[in-house]
């Protein structure tokens, strides 16, 4: 995988993870601000999010958030917004001050991504099932303009990162079959699978079943990870571009709310804002985790 | 030669390619329907067909927008609006994505499938949206014009399209503007305002009216959203009363945009002909009389609201 615009570091397994621990940082404090939002699923995909913009895995240019060339990214599951937003700070498309008005009159954090308000938010999202639509098309319009442009320049690629609660919706099923049929081999699908959604755990309330038979009966080549590990996330990225023919779905075993105790495999934490205090808590735990990093990080 | 108006679609979108504009086509299996497979013949790789799944041929359509093409959609008005209007509005429009809804088979007209598949809300599904334009082209001259207008015109559109041959209104190569509407006959009692199929008729309901000493002025309100707000107000301070007639709900369609205008620009009696049930199988002319859309439902309508 190379990046070819601007400049990127390059970042160690445990650099990526402290990227991911300020992210998280970043979404319980702009959620403790807010006093409203979901910081569950954001959580959740913090390791998968930072793997992506900081391991060098999504091309785009630091310095142009509108680059032509760089690959797209979709969050189909808008409501991690937070996590999205603290990309968006760390890569400073955004000032980081600005994740403190998040939801509030005003401000270019909607609750839910809105394409015209901050730079770096490709489409606006948050009724789920969409995104894996909207990420197909543009795959098959890269794939196009790379056979017309006659080179051996590979197509751009077209991240989306779903839930697995939001596969429940019948839409992501015909843009499985879609993307499968057209071969998009640039497109690829990161599943959040927290096994959490509002009304309780998704086995319960409406199980996904064999997923990963499922996906590859439709044609997907499946990638099966532990969501929270920096190095297996990166193998499987490396491994849906290097693979022909086919788009790629990355089963991301998670666990919502992750890194903060009392919000981990919590339901009541898919849509509700920690207290101050309860946010001091959060944020000492994430400290302790960073210094736990940063002193693995010296090690190394 | 008379034509659907569904006639325009593939061939307007086969000539705007030849013209150099980046224009793709997404449907959903009804390719022969609605005439995208005619573009595909010539475009294959212009052509997009999802199979039988409206939410992603929006999707589709909108990712495809992003990467810079102006994309039609096709399928039928009750799928290709109806089956996927949350993705037309959270996707499409919040995002104000150069994606043009372009389904046929619209209102009465479809004809003998019958109830299921005659879309009557649509007008009202597409106008209530932000960013979205809605046209509804009288035959196939406007229809080529209204694509025209949606695919050099940044930003959603809804052009409704129809199945049944109708009658030319306009001349071949006729071009309009956003926000048009049209006087095709001058009149003085009454404003009868028609959108789509229903200008043909309204303007042989004039001539029935005429040979009863009532003088009808006939309005084409082709851009549904936004109004021509200049005209159709002209028109009601001219004849003091307005009639208008769509082959759609009378709830929240055509009748309801003039209808809320003159409330608030200068309110005179408006009566609002339309649909305010489901259609049934029948030939597109059987329809029309059945459910009084055609001349002579509209001339007798007109003499009652007139007290004649």
């Amino acid at each position: 995988m190379s990046n070819t615009l601007g400049a990127q570091q390059a970042r160690t397994d445990v650099e990526v993870a402290l990227v991911a621990n300020r992210l998280r940082h970043d979404i319980i404090s702009m959620l403790a601000e807010a006093g409203s939002g979901h910081p569950g699923g954001s959580l959740s995909a913090a390791d998968i999010m930072a793997t992506l913009f900081f391991a060098n895995v999504l091309s785009y240019n630091p310095d142009d958030p509108n680059d032509p060339d760089r690959d797209r990214f979709i969050l189909c599951k808008g409501h991690a917004a937070p996590a999205l937003y603290a990309v968006l700070a760390e890569i400073g498309y955004i000032p980081r001050e600005e994740l403190a008005t998040l939801r509030k009159l005003g401000s270019r954090l909607q609750g839910h991504p809105d394409c015209h308000c901050a730079p770096g938010i490709e489409v606006s999202t948050g009724s789920l099932g969409q995104g894996l639509s909207i990420a197909s098309g543009l795959a098959l319009a890269f794939k196009q303009d790379a056979a017309h442009a006659g080179e051996d320049a590979p197509a751009k690629r077209v991240y989306a990162l779903t839930g697995d609660g939001e596969l429940q919706e019948g839409q992501n099923w015909e843009a499985f079959m879609f993307a499968a049929h057209r071969g998009l081999d640039n497109l690829c699908a990161v599943i959040d699978l927290n096994n959490l959604q509002i009304d309780g755990h998704v086995t319960d309330v409406c199980s996904l079943g064999d997923l990963c038979g499922k996906l590859k009966a439709f044609g997907w080549h499946v990638v099966e990870v532990n969501g929270h590990s920096i190095p297996e996330l990166r193998a499987a990225f490396a491994e849906a571009a290097e693979t022909t023919g086919a788009p790629t779905a990355v089963v991301a075993h998670t666990v919502k709310g992750k890194g903060v105790s009392f919000m981990e495999d919590a339901c009541n934490w898919h849509g509700n804002a920690p207290s101050a205090e309860q946010a001091a808590q959060a944020l000492a735990e994430l400290d302790e985790a960073q210094a736990a990093l940063a002193a693995a990080c010296k090690e190394a | 030669m008379a034509k659907a108006t569904r006639a325009a679609f593939g061939e307007t979108l086969t000539k705007l390619v030849e013209e150099g504009v980046d224009v793709v086509a997404v449907d959903a299996d009804l390719a022969g329907s609605t005439t995208t497979g005619k573009f595909a013949e010539a475009y294959p790789d212009r052509m997009v067909d999802v199979g039988i799944a409206e939410q992603n041929m929006i999707g589709v359509a909108a990712g495809l927008s992003l990467a810079g093409r102006t994309a039609f959609t096709g399928s039928f008005a009750v799928f290709g609006t109806g089956r996927c209007w949350e993705q037309i509005r959270n996707t499409v429009c919040d995002s104000n994505l150069n994606v043009k809804v372009c389904p046929t088979h619209s209102g009465i007209t479809v004809g003998p499938d019958g109830a299921t598949h005659q879309m009557l809300e649509d007008i009202a599904l597409m106008r209530v949206l932000p960013n979205m334009r809605v046209l509804v082209p009288a035959d196939y001259a406007a229809a080529c014009a209204a694509i025209r207008l949606a695919a050099a015109t940044p930003g959603p559109f809804y052009v409704r399209l129809g199945r049944a041959v109708v009658p030319e209104v306009y001349d071949e190569g006729f071009t309009c503007e956003l926000a048009f509407a049209n006087v095709l006959r001058e009149g003085a009692d009454v404003a009868i305002m028609a959108c789509g199929v229903e200008v043909a008729e309204a303007l042989k309901a004039a001539d029935l009216l005429a040979q009863d000493g009532i003088s009808a002025e006939v309005v084409d309100v082709m851009s549904v959203k936004p109004l021509d707000e200049k005209t159709i107000v002209a028109s009601a301070v001219k004849c003091g009363r307005v009639v208008t007639v769509e082959e759609h709900s009378v709830y929240g369609g055509m009748g309801s945009a003039v209808a809320e205008l003159l409330s608030e620009k200068h309110p005179v009696p408006v009566t609002r002909i339309g649909m305010t049930t489901f259609g049934t199988s029948g030939e597109p002319d059987e329809l029309l009389a059945y459910f009084g859309l055609d001349a002579a439902g509209i001339a007798r309508r007109v003499r009652e609201t007139l007290g004649k």
